[in-house]
Order: structure tokens, then C-alpha cells, then sequence
């Protein structure tokens, strides 16, 4: 039935803290998620007072900066630094983004702590690391590729024109870091069956796509209960979006899509 | 020990192939609602302080007891069809989730016919 509280062992407790380094003016505090599954420790909140004048400016800059010069055991995922990998997606501030790309100052008006939790509602694999076995298995199951019957030559490419490659624009550019499904209530209850908004934009991605021949299956394999109409335009997935990204609008369209070959 | 792939828990059982009408429905009612909930309150407003028997005479007229007894039922569908998406989102124990939607449909027909027969009652001169 309905779970009210965190069980006993999910209860955050306050963690370690770690000084800034003597003499430092300029310093702002991170207060940063923590759990490992190699002990039998609680989750805690560690924090670190960290020399502001000898960081970068972005969050994902501190958090690199802790893990070479104060904490080697703090776990995240990182890669191209610049909002286009998608792996560094957390919940900076109480607001899910990419690490690499939320400025520090932005951070609680400047001052106060910089609270860094992984994103919610998902399995912690350890510390930021959560786990995203189901949602990479849920986006393959909208089988995002071009499916086509027409035959093409090996020589020949699928014309597009100009106007229909525009309407791809707002969807190509998502890169799956599931800031937005995880900043949904309906996917935090029903992430099981619901798709939630990232993989819905992705899938309308191919609904959008003039080129593509199979949108009555694609249709078919979203009209669900649960799948598609879970979506009750919260609009937390637009809101935090790191890139911008419309994805309320995007399941807007494949209702309006499913409307349109029943009416 | 769960030995299933990702892939087949994403996929569970697949599509229902159906949602569209539930979701076209609560919309219709809600658009019809908008002129009803106001025709509504105007008469409840206009019928106020003239006691019972201006009441039933009111209601004895064709449109009058029509408009009421559209109300009624495009009002419990739609508070049905929400109803059931309140308990499918937030009700996840099977029985409990069968039990609770099978008494919001159960109460909503029941209230239906009581009130379309009681509209007609007095229509219809009881």
C-alpha cells in the first residue's frame, strides 16, 4: 500500500564536512547526496567549503575540482562537459540540469549551499550515479529509427524537404538525460508502464519525420492508458528541460495525432 | 530472482490500443460543463427564496428538466472519468485499485438513473 515515510535505511543523515583550505575568502559550501552500496551506511549529506577564487564557474567544475583535490571517492557521471553528453544530469539547487551547465552563481541566489542530489525517484547506483537501465530500455522500445517499406537504392538518399526538416527542430536536439522524466510526478509513479516526457519526445521525433512509413505502429504501440496518457500536462519536463526542449508540447502533438485518425 | 531483460519489463504487455476515447470524453464533457455549470448556477440564483413549489413548476418545464438532466449525467461522467485516473495514478495495489474503481462506477450509474428518474418524476408530473 502507500508508503508514507522513507524506509528506516533510506533516511539521509548528515554526513562529513570538509573545510576550505586556509586562507580562502571567496568560498561557497556543497552540500552533496552520498550513498554507497559497499557499506551498510544510511544515505548522508556531505559538504565541502570550497575556495570560489581556484574553481570554475560551473557546478560540474566544483564537483571535478572535490573529486581531484578533496574527496576521491565521490562518484559522478561526467563527460563533454558542455551540454551535449547528457551524463552529468542531477539536481542541483532542487531543480533537475546538467551540472556542466548550471553556473554557480545562479545556485540559491549566490549564497547560500549548493545542494547537489542525484535525479529523483530513480535507484542509486552510488552517490549522482543513478540507475538508467529502465529508461534506456523504455526509449528502445519505441524503436527510434527510421522505419520505412519504400525500397531505396544503396545510391540514393530519402528527400526531405526544407519545411519537413524543420519540424524536427525542438526534438532532434534532446539528448537523453532524463532530466525531464524524472522531474514528472506521473513517471515517479508510474515509470513502470508510463513512458514518460523524454522518451515520448523522442518517439514524436519519428511521428515528426516526414520520411518515416510507420506511424499508424508507432501510434498503435503508444494509445495506452498508461504508456501516452499518463501525461496529465504538469509541465515539469518543460520547465527543467537543460536544453530548452518542449516535451508537454511534443506529447500534445502525438495525442493530437491519435485525435486526429480517430475523429 | 528477477531474470527478466529490460527490454521485456519496458515493454510489458504491450499497448492496449485504447486510452483516446477515455481522453476525448473528459474533454467533451468539460467543454459541455462550461454552459452548463453556468445555466446552473443562474437557475439555483434565480430560484432562491420562491420556495418549492416555484422549484418543481420550474423544473416541469421540457428545457428546464432537459438542461438538468444533461447536466447531471455529463457532470458524473466527467467526475467518473477523473476519478479513475486519480486512482490509476495514485492506487497501485491491484484489489484495492480494482475495488475503488468498481464503486466510483457503480455509484456513478446509480446516481445517474436516481437523478435522471427523479428530473422526471417531477417533469413529468409525480
Amino acid at each position: 500500500m502507500a508508503e508514507f515515510t522513507l524506509p528506516k535505511n533510506s533516511k539521509i543523515k548528515p554526513g562529513k564536512h570538509f573545510s576550505a583550505p586556509e586562507g580562502a575568502t571567496n568560498v561557497r559550501t556543497f552540500s552533496i547526496y552520498r550513498w554507497s552500496p559497499d557499506d551498510d551506511q544510511n544515505p548522508h549529506v556531505d559538504t565541502y567549503d570550497i575556495d570560489m577564487d581556484n574553481c570554475g564557474p560551473m557546478v560540474l567544475d566544483a564537483l571535478i575540482k572535490i573529486k581531484n583535490e578533496v574527496d576521491p571517492s565521490l562518484t559522478f557521471r561526467r563527460s563533454c562537459r558542455e551540454g551535449i553528453c547528457g551524463s552529468c544530469a542531477m539536481n542541483i539547487d532542487g531543480t533537475n540540469t546538467l551540472a556542466c551547465t548550471k553556473s554557480i552563481d545562479e545556485c540559491a541566489d549566490g549564497k547560500k549551499d549548493v545542494k547537489v542530489y542525484p535525479l529523483p525517484h530513480m535507484s542509486v547506483v552510488k552517490d549522482l550515479v543513478p540507475d538508467m537501465t529502465h529508461f534506456y530500455a523504455q526509449y528502445a522500445s519505441v524503436e527510434p529509427w527510421l522505419k520505412t517499406k519504400t525500397p531505396v537504392s544503396q545510391s540514393a538518399e530519402r528527400l526531405q524537404s526544407k519545411e519537413d526538416r524543420e519540424k524536427l527542430d525542438g526534438l532532434y536536439e534532446c539528448i537523453l538525460c532524463a532530466c525531464c522524466s524524472t522531474s514528472c510526478p506521473s513517471y515517479w509513479w508510474n515509470s513502470d508502464k508510463y513512458l514518460g516526457p523524454a522518451i515520448l519526445l523522442q518517439s514524436y521525433r519519428w511521428l515528426a519525420d516526414s520520411r518515416d512509413e510507420a506511424k499508424g505502429e508507432r501510434l498503435d504501440a503508444l494509445e495506452d492508458p498508461f504508456k501516452l496518457y499518463r501525461c496529465h500536462t504538469i509541465m515539469n519536463c518543460t520547465n527543467t528541460c537543460p536544453k530548452g526542449l518542449n516535451p508537454g508540447k511534443a506529447i500534445g502533438e502525438i495525442k493530437k495525432m491519435i485525435a486526429e485518425r480517430a475523429l | 530472482m528477477n531474470l527478466r531483460s529490460p527490454r521485456s519489463q519496458a515493454v510489458g504487455l504491450g499497448s492496449a490500443k485504447h486510452g483516446f476515447s477515455h481522453w476525448w470524453w473528459q474533454r467533451v464533457t468539460a467543454v459541455a460543463l462550461i454552459p452548463l455549470c453556468l445555466w446552473f448556477v443562474c437557475a439555483v440564483l434565480s430560484l432562491m427564496g420562491h420556495g418549492y413549489d416555484a422549484a418543481t413548476a420550474w423544473l416541469s418545464s421540457p428545457i428546464n428538466a432537459t438542461f438538468m438532466v444533461t447536466f447531471v449525467l455529463a457532470m458524473l461522467y466527467h467526475a467518473q472519468t477523473g476519478l479513475q485516473t486519480v486512482i490509476e495514478d495514485y492506487v497501485h495495489t491491484k484489489w484495492v485499485n480494482l475495488t475503488m474503481l468498481l464503486i466510483v462506477k457503480f455509484a456513478s450509474v446509480v446516481m445517474a438513473v436516481l437523478a435522471t428518474i427523479s428530473v422526471l418524476k417531477v417533469a413529468l408530473g409525480g
